[in-house]
């Protein structure tokens, strides 16, 4: 139990330089993009949106407001079918090439392997404890000790064991911003899911607390696949291995990040990486 | 005018002024009015009313008129001593005194006396039967409403058809209460046999209270952060599982708080009811003589608005009235103002839980 929570620290004092093309170039892909069409009611959001993102890496999503990145990532796991009247227009998304939008895909089923922390922070208004058990509880897990384990392996996960330990019973909602979130993070991980989605996670929090949610992501990216959708982009050049730049609900440009920054092909993208625009 | 003006924030009179201050008169007249009526309505009750209730002497509170059934008022001259008792106590009283002619060997005395319904003996009935009819009505209520409202603002695709389910029930609750009562005796006492009886006044009352309930639990419903349910969402909760752990329990101190105002309304009217629920008398309480356990929801109740009504406009006006009529409302304030306390505690302390 303890093994790959003790791999995760160690690796935690070498964290990952974006210059990770020649892995980006062999990791396969675990989420397939195609074509993507998706429509609000009459207004189309994303225009045929092609993008590979590959397993167990980091993929960041960046480009100026209102052009779609919450969008795509919200039809990952399928949250936008609770807003009336979206559709996907045309096009598909395969996670292990399974189209999660077929008839037979059981949504519940996918939220469970695909994770999601939001921009704001929102823990229930529970314990600690609680907050993390929320899940696993739902599945009928009952078992105490197993429980146990989970909110220390999912906290430690989380990086806020520490923080915590004597005050799993407190409310969630008595921890700083920046440990919110973390909690948010430590909840998402007790599923044991297999991408975190992650909208502007460090958008409401000080450098800090951004500092450790990054080192976090670092660690995290081990056993998880991450999408992060950011505005901050020396945040999407810290910490992820690829970046997509979307621009008016389409994709721009999608390279190893460090291509994206360093010398992107397109000129739009250069302007908005380099703050010229956005 | 021609004084100098010593500074550019000077006071000077103005008409927007004059009116400024006459429209702040107005209001606050207003506001004062309002008060003053409902200090002279609430004074006159517990004037009027305490003495039925409280007494001067131990055991302070009136007992009898808490806790017994209404009887007839016997008022009569004995021994050229004016009496007033109640019906059955006189009985036992002439009973007893013509025991005692009789073991003097004397002919009975001729008592006569003038007696008046309703004035003696309590409201014990009436208490039970309106706090029968606020539970079960706000059971029923409450479960319908917080189901539809659970419906309509979270299953429900948003369109016309909700939108029109939306504005029949706003015109739901502007209906008068007096046609509650007709379609409830239409409905429930007639047309599905239950004739006059608890459950045809709970659904009765439960309908007219829905539309509060309804449109409260809703407005609760939404002002629950949309984080809580993604949130939840998020961790494959099912939509159910969602409403039920992360949305319902942090909506049900609004929810019983709008429905305080449906519990006095309940409480209060006394329309719905008279078609529906209400007797004028009735000797038994509701737990007596029941044939079966079923029984009880098919007995009709007396009700503490009705009694109010009953003694004060379907019996003759006498001084012996009076003390039923204030005595009535005067328990009957008290009641709704003991129901509306508990569900604010209730409130707290549900919010003390559930806060964020
Ligand atoms: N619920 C909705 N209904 C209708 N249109 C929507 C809805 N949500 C988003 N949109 C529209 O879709 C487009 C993309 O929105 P989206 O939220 O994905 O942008 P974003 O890139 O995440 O922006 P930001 O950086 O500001 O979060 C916008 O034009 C927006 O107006
Ligand atoms: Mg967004």
């Amino acid at each position: 139990m303890d093994s790959p929570t003790k791999s995760l620290r160690s690796v935690s004092h070498h964290p990952a330089s974006p210059d990770g093309k020649s892995t980006a170039a062999v990791a396969p892909t675990l989420i397939d993009i195609e074509n993507l069409d998706f429509h609000y009611g009459a207004t189309q959001a994303l225009h045929g949106i092609s993008l590979k993102v590959p397993d167990r890496q980091v993929t960041a999503f960046i480009g100026p407001s209102g052009c779609g990145k919450s969008t795509l990532l919200r039809c990952l796991n399928r949250m936008n079918d609770l807003i009336d009247g979206t559709r996907i227009g045309a096009g598909s998304i395969k996670i292990r090439g399974v189209d999660i939008y077929q008839r037979d895909v059981d949504v519940i089923e996918l939220r469970k392997r695909v994770g999601m922390v939001f921009q704001k922070s929102n823990p229930f208004p529970k314990s600690i404890y609680e907050n993390i058990t929320y899940g696993l509880r739902l599945q009928g897990v009952k078992d105490k000790g197993r429980l146990d384990e989970v909110v220390e392996k999912s906290l430690r996960g989380a990086a806020l064991w520490d923080e915590v330990k004597d005050r799993l019973h407190a409310s969630g909602l008595g921890l700083s911003g920046g440990q919110q979130q973390r909690l948010c993070i430590a909840r998402t991980i007790a599923v044991e899911p297999e991408i975190i989605l992650m909208d502007e996670p460090c958008s409401a929090l000080d450098p800090i607390a951004t500092a450790k949610v990054e080192e976090l992501i670092h660690e995290l990216k081990l056993k998880y696949t991450i999408v992060i959708v950011t505005h901050n982009m020396q945040q999407a050049a810290r910490c992820s291995d690829k970046t997509a730049f979307f621009y008016l609900g389409k994709l721009v440009e999608f390279a190893a990040t460090r291509t994206i920054f360093m010398n992107p092909e397109n000129p739009q993208t250069e302007a908005y990486v380099s703050g010229r625009f956005g | 005018m021609s004084t100098p003006v010593s500074h550019p924030f000077q006071a000077k009179p103005s008409l927007s002024r004059t009116f400024e201050s006459g429209v702040f008169w107005l209001f606050r007249s207003a506001a004062y009015l309002v008060l003053a009526c409902g200090a002279f309505v609430f004074a006159d009750i517990v004037i009027k009313g305490a003495p039925a209730v409280f007494k001067t002497s131990f055991p302070f509170v009136n007992t009898v008129f808490l806790t017994e059934a209404p009887e007839s008022l016997c008022v009569f001259d004995y021994e050229g001593q004016k009496r007033e008792m109640g019906d059955r106590e006189f009985r036992a009283f002439r009973e007893q005194e013509a025991a005692r002619a009789a073991a003097e060997g004397r002919k009975a005395p001729e008592i006569k006396a003038t007696s008046f319904v309703y004035s003696a003996g309590g409201i014990f009935p009436c208490i039970v039967g309106t706090v029968l009819l606020v539970v079960g009505s706000m059971t029923i209520a409450l479960t319908l409403g917080v189901a539809s409202a659970i419906y309509l603002s979270e299953y429900a695709r948003q369109g016309p058809v909700v939108a029109f389910i939306r504005l029949a029930i706003l015109n739901l609750a502007g209906v008068p209460s007096i046609v509650f009562g007709l379609f409830g005796m239409g409905m429930f006492v007639i047309f599905l046999e239950w004739n006059v009886s608890l459950l045809a006044g709970w659904f009765t009352l439960a309908f007219m209270v829905l539309p509060v309930v309804i449109t409260a639990s809703e407005e609760s419903l939404k002002s629950v952060p949309k984080g809580f349910r993604e949130g939840s969402l998020a961790l494959g909760a099912t939509k159910w599982q969602t409403i039920r752990k992360a949305v319902l329990p942090y909506a049900l101190p609004g929810i019983l708080t709008s429905s305080i105002l449906g519990v006095a309304r309940v409480a209060g009217e006394t329309a719905p009811i008279m078609f529906t629920a209400a007797y004028v008398v009735r000797d038994k309480l509701p737990w007596q003589d029941l044939q079966s356990a079923g029984d009880f929801f098919f007995q009709g109740v007396m009700a503490l608005p009705y009694h109010i009504y009953v003694v004060s406009s379907k019996i003759p006006q006498n001084e012996y009235t009076e003390r039923v009529q204030y005595g009535t409302a005067f328990v009957f304030l008290f009641i709704v103002a003991l129901i509306a306390a508990s569900s604010i505690v209730l409130r707290t302390k549900l919010r003390g839980r559930y806060k964020w």
